[in-house]
């Protein structure tokens, strides 16, 4: 198949769907489908049996504003979210006012959710730029828009060299928390000798609070496979596996149907668009083990072993799955790489800021008036990201701390909230940048409390190979409880700030190494919290 | 050349065990599909006993005590039968702000159990998970595969309550899916 096939193809089925009058798109994302917006699909379909021309129903994924959602759309096919007619918490029984409301050019009162409000125009969306507006089941939609148009074109238009250029000059960085530059990743796994090499895509997304990935997952699956086999022809693997969390059964089974459906149409295979290349990618599924997010874990349950991880060096780059050259990146790294070989490396480190560049796409949750997904320009200020997408604290109350990076990152204080969101300002604050989660407390939150909650966390997750970490956060944990109970002094308190500097430098892997982070983070801007609980 | 041991016979004419075959020959076998294999096995009887690990130790040739260490290594593999009802309340972080301790509290005053346990009639499991991703619905827990949000600890017990009371309507669908 070449270029102007697919274009062909893609332009064939817009003006297929332009023949539609109204399209209406209801999330069947995971938490949508919670608040019942199944039901909600089925009455609209309902409504219009037979389906005629001047409307379609259908199933899409993530539109972002989760808390209110079941959310529908009412649009003209290819409009884009903010473009659309949004109505929130729609019930089954608001289908025949919607369908009756079709040509009306004033919303419904009752149900509308304006898309002019900062939510939505201030978000910069690319990895998530489809999802809210394609049926995740369909591969005409994802042809429609652009998708596998830039994986045809790497593979029939660009050396391996050129697209390793394009991903390295877009200065891309792993979005799974570590932060790890992308185009030296690949550029390692490709110089590695010929032979066996594979491609992994870390969907273990472990963090509580953290649920970007999913959203992907289960909103635009084919960008994460395009993203996947560009990979793959970059660095000369013919073999990819996603190993994807089993907690998220609604992604595995969409991330199925996208596989088996991109095999058919010949974008995943032997001899994929006519060439030489060709690619096959296998779903891993996880069973509830929050160490399986760290890469060497993660390797040893694709092979079917306990995740624990091993010490690193030797890097997966050099020896990985089965003693390969693997090159592992994160969902939303893989979901990146369609739209910089189409817009190019350049197009791409326009945006951001000097070292990190691009969008990044944060799970708003906590106490905050907008829960769900956003996309916004790294860069941005937390402030931004809170008081205006966010639309602050419900009732006007006072943010008291942010906090990103899961059980490895850290609290920022309401004083820091002006801080610009990349990966080095993140450093500097004592947390990290994580996978996205990014959970808002109130002045009610007890950062004590907060800091034992992840050490529990930790303790409870921690594989029990190595002794810093198996030992180290338990008794960690017992000093926080005693520290919370007001049962401990200050050498209790010394104690741990000294056991949280031996579990740093001395664990084995990423968990142990970062796990009195949310202890040292709430010790650094929230002290007299912990000093109120001390009895001397 | 590998020297192959002849397949073990099918524990018993319990027609489940050939889905669990199925996906051991589907993997052609391979020691690194027993994570799968105990999937397909939790899925089909609901938890993995010890015919069920001695039968997939034999079949991908692989120690029984790697099977062993893999069941117990992962928190999602169940070695014990569960109750009639699940109720498994999401422990995440946003969760945890918004009260999913009290849920807890509430189960364990009110039906006397544990989370990881199962009460003394056998009727309910209680279970927690780190998030279930439905933040945006948070305190949430997710009873027999249907996810409640913005739960009151009230709320949820009137829900199990009924789940005993309609013991003999027919069972919530397992998951929410996406339409075909």
């Amino acid at each position: 198949m070449h270029l102007d096939d697919l274009a062909e193809q893609a332009a064939t089925i817009r003006a297929r769907d332009a023949e539609t009058e109204h399209e209406i798109r209801v999330c069947m994302a995971a938490s949508c489908q919670s608040s019942g917006s199944g039901q909600v699909l089925d009455a609209l379909r309902a409504g219009v049996e037979p389906q005629t021309q001047s409307c379609r129903v259908k199933g899409v994924g993530c539109m972002g504003l989760c808390s209110a959602g079941p959310l529908v759309a009412v649009a003209a096919p290819g409009d884009t979210l903010n473009a659309s007619r949004l109505y929130r918490d729609v019930a089954p029984t608001d289908a025949p006012a919607i369908l009756d409301n079709l040509g009306n050019p004033e919303p419904i009162e009752r149900l509308h959710c304006p898309t002019d409000q900062p939510f939505f125009t201030a978000q910069h969306r690319i990895v998530l730029e489809h999802s809210g507006r394609i049926d995740p089941d369909s591969l005409d939609d994802a042809i429609a828009v652009g998708g596998y148009s830039a994986l045809v074109r790497a593979l029939t238009e660009l050396t391996p060299a050129e697209v390793l250029r394009e991903v390295t000059s877009s200065g891309l960085r792993g979005r799974g928390g570590g932060g790890y530059p992308t185009g030296l990743k690949w550029s390692t796994v490709a110089k590695m000798p010929g032979g066996q090499k594979y491609v992994v895509c870390n969907a273990d997304e472990g963090d509580p609070g953290a649920f970007m990935d999913r959203a992907v997952l289960e909103s635009d699956p084919h960008r994460v496979i395009e993203g996947m086999a560009i990979a793959g022809y970059a660095v000369g693997a013919s073999k990819g596996y996603v190993y994807v969390r089993a907690e998220y059964p609604l992604a595995v089974e969409r991330l199925t149907n996208a596989i088996r459906k991109a095999k058919r149409a010949g974008f995943l295979g032997s001899q994929i668009a006519d060439t030489q290349f060709g690619f096959e990618i296998e779903l891993r599924l996880g069973a509830g083990a929050f160490v399986c997010g760290e890469e060497t874990a993660l390797m040893a349950s694709i092979q079917g072993l306990r995740g624990q991880p091993r010490p690193r060096p030797p890097y997966p780059a050099e020896a990985g799955l089965w003693g390969c050259p693997t090159l592992i990146n994160n969902v939303e790294t893989f979901a990146n790489i369609a739209p910089i070989v189409r817009e190019g490396g350049d197009w791409f480190a326009a945006l951001g800021t000097e070292g990190s560049k691009g969008t990044k796409v944060f799970a708003l949750a906590g106490t905050i008036v907008n829960t769900g997904l956003i996309e916004v320009p790294m860069g941005t200020r937390l402030a931004h990201i809170i008081e205006v997408i966010g639309g602050g604290i419900p009732g006007g109350g006072r943010v008291k701390a942010v906090q990103t990076g899961g059980p490895s990152g850290g609290c920022i204080p309401r004083a820091h909230l002006d801080t610009p969101v990349d990966y080095d300002s993140l450093k500097g604050l004592g947390t990290i940048m994580g996978s996205g989660g990014m959970i808002v407390m109130d002045e009610r939150s007890s950062m004590v409390d907060v800091a034992r909650y992840f050490m529990e966390f930790c303790m409870t997750e921690s594989c029990g190979k190595c002794v810093p970490c198996r030992t180290g956060t338990q008794q960690m944990h017992a000093l926080l409880e005693r520290i919370a109970a007001a049962e401990a002094g200050r050498a209790e308190l010394a104690l741990l700030e000294e056991l949280c500097e031996v579990v740093q430098a001395t664990s084995l892997c990423g968990l142990g190494q970062t796990a009195p982070n949310p202890v040292l983070s709430t010790l650094r801007y929230f002290r007299d919290e912990y000093e109120s609980r001390l009895v001397d | 050349m590998s020297l192959h041991r002849p397949k073990p016979p099918l524990p018993s004419d319990d027609t489940r065990w050939k889905l669990v075959n199925a996906t051991m020959r589907r993997n052609g076998y391979a020691d690194h599909a027993l994570i799968e294999t105990l999937h397909s096995v939790q899925d089909a009887f609901g938890f993995l006993d010890e015919t069920a690990l001695r039968f997939v130790a034999a079949s991908l040739d692989v120690p029984l005590s790697k099977v062993f260490g893999v069941a117990t290594f992962y928190h999602l593999f169940r070695l014990k039968p569960k109750g009639r009802h699940t109720c498994v309340v999401c422990t995440g972080t946003a969760c945890y702000i918004k009260g999913a301790g009290v849920l807890v509290d509430a189960l364990r005053a009110h039906h006397q159990v544990e989370p990881g346990e199962t009460t003394a009639d056998g009727a309910l499991s209680v279970l927690t998970a780190r998030c279930v991703g439905a933040c945006g619905l948070a305190p949430a827990a997710v009873v027999d595969g249907e996810v409640v949000g913005k739960l009151a600890p009230e709320a949820l017990l009137e829900r199990l309550d009924q789940l005993e009371h309609a013991k003999t309507a027919p069972a919530p669908p397992p998951r929410a899916r996406a339409p075909a």
